[in-house]
């Protein structure tokens, strides 16, 4: 359903809008101001007249929408008055960077969540409850067979697959920007790349040209990571038997792995909680984990925001809008668009 | 139970035959033996009995929990497998883990599950639970499967056979016989399976792995006088066996089906002992030189005692195509052309020496005149008018093989009828198409301008039409009902059946006979589409 006329945000052809502050949450088409959630490119789109943006993000959205946008860099919590409307942003755990934006007028408050997850990732900054009048979630995970394991199981199971195939190069598939880097910090947090480790100088984990792409800024960011090296950094015909590699999906099944000789593979990514949905990927293997939030951090994260009005995009809306409405007696809604 | 949950981990995530039959051979060669014999029976998807529904699972792991019937629904879909959403939703609502259950696989077949099954109302659930506390999340998944005996693996009985050849050092074929019949679970009967080859081993209902044949894709090597030629009945396959003194019938499923056929029973009871027969079961009225659709067919099967009525309006025969023991001799290396003329020998002198009706039910089945291979195609035209699918070919030189054995024995099927229909409804998948909308219902238009339901047909697309198709359909559904959504009727597909018969289930008078879709008429609009009439008349056609 879309939103009532008159709300604080508002639908617009753009996307979310703010009358208020002037201003459109992760715009989907160039417009004169910009407010942005995180980087990922579904969020943050080229042409817009002013970004304003956690700090946090301004390499990553410079080296991607262009070196001399106008943006804004601001600190999480901090508050502004843009237009009429006072607009703070909060972390929300997604990525480096990603934040979920409060905004108030006129006696009303609205949190749009954007992107976020609850359970720890050592390479951001944790989710911050925020309490809002009305919250704008999103569910891309909004079914209850999604409950996430911590980062740090996942990544020993990671490590015991990588270390059980010396003979063999193991590429992990994971998205470029967030996912990838998240996966290191979490190797890292459980040793890998320490001297005499898996992973230590001279067995550097290998990375594609798009997940190098983004290291820099998680490097000048101190996020803790293993040492690491572009494939393309390694002598053609050089054995890569027994290196772990990450990839994004859209390198599965190119060119680009004719280098690997009998590699295994597997995708790291929530839909992998889901037999049906690796097998229809072609992974051999698939390892849960996910930079959005599982069922218990969606319920938990509405309960904590004390909204009275929640709207659910994304994913599956009209069921978690339903449940929150029918059981938890959470006024909810799908919203549209 | 750890290591089988281990063992399907690992057959669920190898693609290669090669890593399955690893994967197979390291499991069997460190097993006990009655663990190995209970996970051999589940691998040849022989546990049968479902000890629990899904139904109930899924109550036993939503009481207690906040979550309602509809979002267990919408879990399902989006999963597409009744144990695995029950095994993830249990994780959610489970109460934390016990002290967890290490025991055999054979412990679990023999007591654990049967005892679950056997409670009822809330000691049940108490005790589904109890179990499943005690489980890891790849054990958990097993067990439901178990409860529920929808245990697939995905291996076909040929790699586990070649699996454990290679472990036992016996041949593949031999093991292919000893399975034969059944394998009741046991720690004996698996060390029996895999026991050295010794020369006496025969039980009198012991019937011999079946030869099938595969797709005809080109002409067979060599001049059309070294292959025969025969009509590819629409029946069921049947090894019929006559040996001390009593008669056996098998289907191809290793099913013994006697029962529902006393008179094909009968009729083996005049041959000699030592004498076993291939063939088609068919119904076939006496005097009519073709046989009866399948659905006739049909009728007679599964049923434990047919009545007279049904005997006398489904008459069976069975139509002989090959010999494979005579005089308790295995002929099976022999050529085709000596166990043919046997055949026709055998049932010749049958026919001098038994003029019985009963006897007359054993039937050869006609070869057909094959010089040139110029012949081929006009005959294979006329399969429909002698009420058969297609033709069968067979070298001439050919021994009789196990199993689905390339370059001997092939099938030759006729061209199937197609129509024009409508996508109406679509329903997602499961497995692999879960979450994907790969179920579908197609209608044809009746005399009012309206579109009836038709068929339905889960196969034909590749995978980028079905999900080009997936994104069309939730782009123009017009209603849900539930997981089924109504579509606009604007997609029109040809789809491929082998043959029509009047129905009253069907709302369109019409049942489909293996209805697929052959293509994706994305240049035809729906109004152009094919009728119910049209249909009809395709029916009034065939024989």
């Amino acid at each position: 359903m879309p939103l009532p006329t008159g709300s604080l945000l508002e639908h617009t052809p753009q996307g979310l809008y703010c009358r208020a502050a002037a201003a459109w949450i992760d715009p989907v088409g160039p417009v004169p101001r910009a407010l942005i959630t995180h980087a990922h490119a579904d969020h943050a789109r080229p042409g817009c007249g002013e970004y304003w943006a956690v700090g946090a993000s301004e390499a990553i959205l410079r080296q991607r929408l262009g070196a001399t946008i106008n943006l804004i860099p601001v600190d999480y919590g901090a508050a502004h008055r843009i237009g009429e409307a006072r607009v703070s942003f909060h972390s929300a755990g997604h990525v480096l960077g990603s934040a979920q934006i409060r905004l108030e007028a006129g006696g009303e408050s609205w949190l749009v969540s954007g992107d976020y997850k609850r359970c720890a990732d050592p390479s951001c900054s944790p989710f911050e409850p925020v309490q809002a009048d009305v919250f704008i979630t999103e569910a891309t995970f909004g079914l209850p067979i999604y409950r996430w394991q911590s980062g740090a199981e996942v990544a020993g199971e990671i490590l015991s697959w990588w270390q059980g195939a010396p003979e063999r190069p193991s590429i992990l598939f994971a998205y470029a920007f967030g996912k990838a880097q998240r996966l290191l910090a979490e190797l890292a947090a459980i040793g890998v790349g320490e001297p005499g480790q898996p992973g230590a100088e001279g067995n550097e984990i290998l990375l594609h040209g798009a997940v190098e792409a983004l290291m820099p800024a998680y490097r000048e960011a101190g996020v803790r990571l293993p040492p690491t090296l572009p494939v393309s950094a390694i002598a053609k015909g050089e054995s890569l038997a027994g290196r772990l590699v990450i990839a994004p999906p859209s390198a599965h099944r190119s060119v680009w792995m004719k280098r690997f000789k009998l590699p295994q593979a597997a995708f790291v990514s929530g839909w992998m909680a889901v037999r049906g949905a690796r097998r229809r990927r072609g992974y051999e293997r698939g390892f849960v984990m996910s930079d959005h939030a599982d069922w218990p951090g969606l319920i938990q994260s509405v309960q904590q925001s004390c909204a009275r009005q929640v709207y659910v995009t994304h994913g599956n809306s009209d069921g978690l809008a339903r449940y929150l409405s029918e059981v938890e007696g959470i006024s909810a809604e799908p919203l549209a668009g | 139970m750890r290591r089988f949950a281990d063992l399907y981990s690992a057959l669920d995530a190898s693609s290669g035959t090669q890593a399955r039959v690893d994967a197979l051979v390291a499991y069997f060669s460190g097993v006990d033996a009655a663990d190995g014999a209970w996970a051999l029976h589940v691998l040849l998807g022989k546990q049968g009995k479902r000890l629990i529904t899904g139904r109930r699972l899924r109550q036993i792991c939503l009481e207690e929990s906040p979550l309602p019937e509809w979002l267990f629904d919408d879990c399902y879909a989006h999963v597409g497998d009744s144990a695995e959403t029950i095994t993830l939703l249990w994780a959610q609502v489970g109460a934390g883990a016990s002290q967890p259950l290490q025991h055999s696989l054979q412990h679990w077949m023999e007591q654990l599950l049967p005892a679950a099954a056997a409670l009822e109302g809330s000691e049940q659930a108490e005790a589904v639970r109890q179990l499943w506390r005690g489980l890891s999340r790849s054990e958990l998944l097993v067990a439901n499967k178990l409860l529920t005996g929808g245990l697939r693996v995905g291996v076909a009985q040929g790699l586990v056979v070649r699996a454990l050849a290679r472990l036992s050092g016996l041949e593949e074929a031999q093991l292919q016989h000893r399975l034969m019949g059944g394998f009741k679970p046991g720690a004996a009967a698996l060390t029996a399976l895999l026991a050295p080859a010794n020369g006496a081993e025969a039980v009198p209902s012991h019937p011999y792995p079946f030869y099938l044949a595969s797709p005809l894709e080109q002409q067979p090597a060599g001049p059309a006088s070294d292959w025969q030629a025969e009509w590819k009945f629409d029946g069921i396959r049947g090894q019929l066996i006559r040996r001390a003194n009593e008669v056996f019938l098998w289907s191809r499923g290793e099913e013994l089906i006697g029962a529902a056929f006393p008179e094909l029973l009968a009729a083996a009871g005049c041959l000699a002992n030592g004498s076993v027969l291939d063939g088609e079961i068919l119904v076939w009225p006496p005097g009519s030189d073709q046989p009866a659709p399948f659905a006739q067919l049909q009728r007679r099967l599964g049923r434990k005692a047919p009545g007279r009525k049904l005997l006398a309006e489904c008459p069976a025969a069975f139509v002989a195509y090959d010999l494979l023991e005579l005089g308790g001799d295995d002929l099976r290396q022999a050529p085709l052309s000596q166990r043919r003329a046997a055949l026709e020998e055998l049932l010749q002198e049958l026919s001098e020496t038994t003029p019985t009706p009963a006897a007359g039910l054993l039937r050869l089945s006609p070869l057909l005149p094959l010089t040139a291979w110029e012949q081929l195609e006009p005959l294979r035209q006329q399969a429909a008018s002698a009420a058969a699918e297609g033709l069968m070919l067979k070298g001439l030189a050919s021994p009789y093989l196990a199993g689905r054995k390339r370059g001997h024995w092939w099938k030759h099927k006729r061209d199937p009828y197609t129509l024009d229909a409508v996508l109406l409804y679509a329903q997602a998948g499961s497995g692999r198409r879960a979450n994907l909308f790969t179920d579908y219902t197609f209608g044809l238009w009746d005399g009012e301008g309206q579109l009836v339901s038709f068929a339905k047909a889960y196969s034909g697309l590749d995978d980028a039409e079905i999900t080009a198709l997936d994104r069309w359909i939730r782009s123009h559904t017009s209603e849900r009902f539930g997981p089924v959504r109504a579509v606009q009727p604007l997609q029109v597909f040809e789809l491929a059946f082998e043959g029509l018969q009047r129905s009253s289930r069907h709302k369109s008078g019409i049942a489909v006979r293996f209805p697929r879709i052959a293509r994706w008429r994305q240049d035809k609009p729906a109004a152009e589409a094919d009728s119910l009439a049209s249909a009809l008349a395709l029916l009034a056609t065939q024989p």
